[in-house]
């Protein structure tokens, strides 16, 4: 396990630095100077070089990347040009409703997901086998926007017993802040769910046609004790993988669902610094989300290792 | 099991019929689109803006007095156009990268690979925002970004069967006999993997139509004056107290043509894998 582990541990660090050699390139693509794209083309050549100077933008490529990571690693993420304030507590400061209604939305999407994925393998070509792969299907067609859109409707617009939209902070109390989370957290979960359940019977059903299962139920072991004891913990590592991949479209979703609900997440903040020019913040919240996605994998990695002593042995 | 031909099969495969029938409207509706609409998509008509469905307005007009069957109609076009070209990207630098890795092996195989799974931390969407935020917001950037966030997705999937085809009798006799790399990728390789790709192009097509609603709703892909049925749903958004009803109707459009693509998705695999025939 300790060799894995080594082995995991380094190729996390060399797709992290991959992944911001990346990011820092394609914002250097960018035709002509950033300074000029953040003022507009009316701006005047002294201005340009004004701000190009104070973002340290006159610097060559190798020094001002090194300047971006080296920063980043002491927590010095830069100045946002737009809100003239560090990046980094602007950063934090959206995160703190990013995150929560992502773990919301992933404790939503993995409790529906399980409960239908075992529900519909212990059913394999019954109707409520049907009725799920029926329901998983719709849940795949949906677009989550669409989707908490007509969550609005129906909750906020028809009902009127949840908010449209907007996040009173924290300060407010627990509970109105996460009921303004609730419905965002259902749009993002509930498709996110579709897949996971399919995900879910598919592992499922492969294990269930093992031999031990076969040989489990006929030393008498009863049809729960076999699904909990011998079928779940051999269907979760492939479960976990595919929640791993996922978290990728949960952080895409995410984006999306807290603009619907105008909700000021990390997905406003990337979209006002799109608005405003504002490349470095652009910049370092795409970091951001890229390496929240590739840190989940790894760890998803080492839990299945952990789960799976046959993954360790194949890797090594 | 009987010997029946791939249509007799179809035909009784419920999943893929319903597929080949929504994919079949969404491509009926572009292409009606293309020479007649009841009204101009993009004619602004304030005099009737906010109409419910009536006989004139069959399913009623939004806030600039856009005929709503109209716009429905010129976004399955949009719809369309983004998916034939992001698949078709994702297809020609997919099917390269995956037999170049397949024929190689070794360190290429390996980098082509990792390179691949790192291309998985990067959603679309995330690839849409930055080239937005680098090149400006527009359908050519959208499309890109949904094009080469499908490469990796073809590459795995033709370096992974085409590793089993290699691995066959009849691509070792065909290297036996001189034939070089290429010729054994393009003629023995691609034709056995052909009907996965085509399996995976139908999944693909649903995601990119999604993947462009999404960004268009954004404000990030098609750009007004055309229509597109993501960027319906933003304006309607902005009405939802006065017209809910506009909140519908595309929503309805983009979750049938993914339904369709889907189902004809899954259906395809069902008949052309010989292995799952088998175990019906």
């Amino acid at each position: 396990m300790g060799l894995y582990l080594f082995q995991r541990f380094i190729l996390l660090l060399a797709t992290l630095a991959f992944a911001s050699i990346v990011v820092f390139g394609v914002l250097e693509i960018l035709p002509g100077n950033a300074a000029q794209v953040m003022l507009g083309a009316s701006a005047t050549p002294d201005t340009v070089a004004a701000l190009a100077h104070k973002l340290g933008l006159d610097q060559g490529v190798v020094t001002r990347y090194g300047a971006w990571i080296g920063g980043a690693l002491r927590g010095d993420l830069g100045l946002s040009y737009a809100y003239d304030s560090a990046i980094g507590p602007l950063i934090a400061e959206r995160l703190a409703v990013s995150a929560p209604l992502a773990v919301l939305a992933m404790l939503i999407a993995t409790a529906v997901a399980l409960a239908a994925g075992i529900f519909a393998a212990q059913r394999r070509g019954k109707s409520g086998d049907v009725a799920v792969m029926a329901a998983s299907q719709i849940g795949l067609a949906v677009p989550n926007f669409w989707f908490a859109i007509l969550l609005v409707l129906v909750f906020a617009v028809h009902w009127r017993i949840a908010p449209s939209g907007g996040f009173p902070g924290w300060s407010a109390g627990l509970g109105p802040a996460l009921g303004a989370l609730i419905l965002p957290a259902l749009a993002l979960g509930l498709v996110q769910a579709a897949i996971l359940t399919r995900v879910t019977r598919s592992a499922l059903l492969d294990v269930l046609n093992e031999d031990f299962i076969r040989t489990a139920r006929a030393k008498g072991l009863s049809r729960r004790a076999t699904l909990w004891r011998h079928a779940l913990p051999n269907a979760l590592t492939p479960i976990l993988t595919i929640m791993g991949l996922q978290f990728a479209n949960l952080i895409a979703g995410a984006i999306v669902v807290e603009y619907v609900f105008t909700l000021p997440g990390l997905g406003r903040l990337v979209f006002q610094s799109i608005a405003n020019r504002d490349l470095l913040v652009v910049e370092d919240c795409v970091m951001l989300l890229v390496a929240i996605v590739i840190v989940v994998n790894f760890v998803v990695d080492i839990a299945c290792a952990t789960i799976d002593p046959r993954l360790r042995r194949r890797a090594a | 099991m009987s010997d029946d031909g791939f249509f007799a099969r179809a035909r009784r495969h419920g999943g893929f019929a319903l597929g080949a029938i929504l994919v079949a409207a969404l491509i009926s509706a572009a292409a009606l689109s293309l020479v007649w609409t009841p009204y101009p998509p993009a004619a602004i008509d304030v005099a009737h803006k906010l109409l419910t469905p009536s006989p004139a307005h069959w399913l009623g007009t939004d806030s600039l007095g856009h005929d709503v069957v109209s716009q429905l109609l010129a976004g399955a076009r949009i719809s369309i156009l983004v998916g034939i070209i992001a698949v078709g990207i994702g297809l020609v630098f997919g099917i390269a990268l995956g037999l170049v890795a397949a024929s190689a092996g070794g360190v290429v195989e390996a980098l082509i690979m990792n390179l691949c799974d790192f291309t998985f931390a990067f959603p679309a969407l995330l690839l849409a925002i930055m080239l937005t935020a680098v090149l400006g917001a527009g359908i050519v950037n959208a499309i890109l970004a949904i094009g080469v966030a499908n490469v990796p997705i073809f590459a795995k999937v033709t370096r992974a069967l085409g590793n089993g085809v290699l691995a066959r009798d009849y691509a070792m006799a065909a290297r036996a006999a001189g034939k070089g790399p290429v010729a054994i990728a393009l003629e023995h390789v691609l034709p056995n993997v052909a009907p996965a790709l085509i399996v995976q192009a139908t999944i693909q097509f649903a995601i990119a139509i999604l993947a462009e609603a999404a960004l268009s709703y954004l404000g990030l892909g098609a750009q007004p004056p055309s229509a597109s049925w993501g960027r319906m749903l933003s304006d309607a958004q902005q009405l939802m107290f006065q017209a809910p009803r506009l909140a519908i109707f595309p929503g309805v459009a983009i979750a049938m043509a993914v339904l369709g693509l889907n189902l004809l998705g899954d259906g395809l695999r069902d008949l052309l894998d010989p292995r799952l025939r088998a175990r019906r």
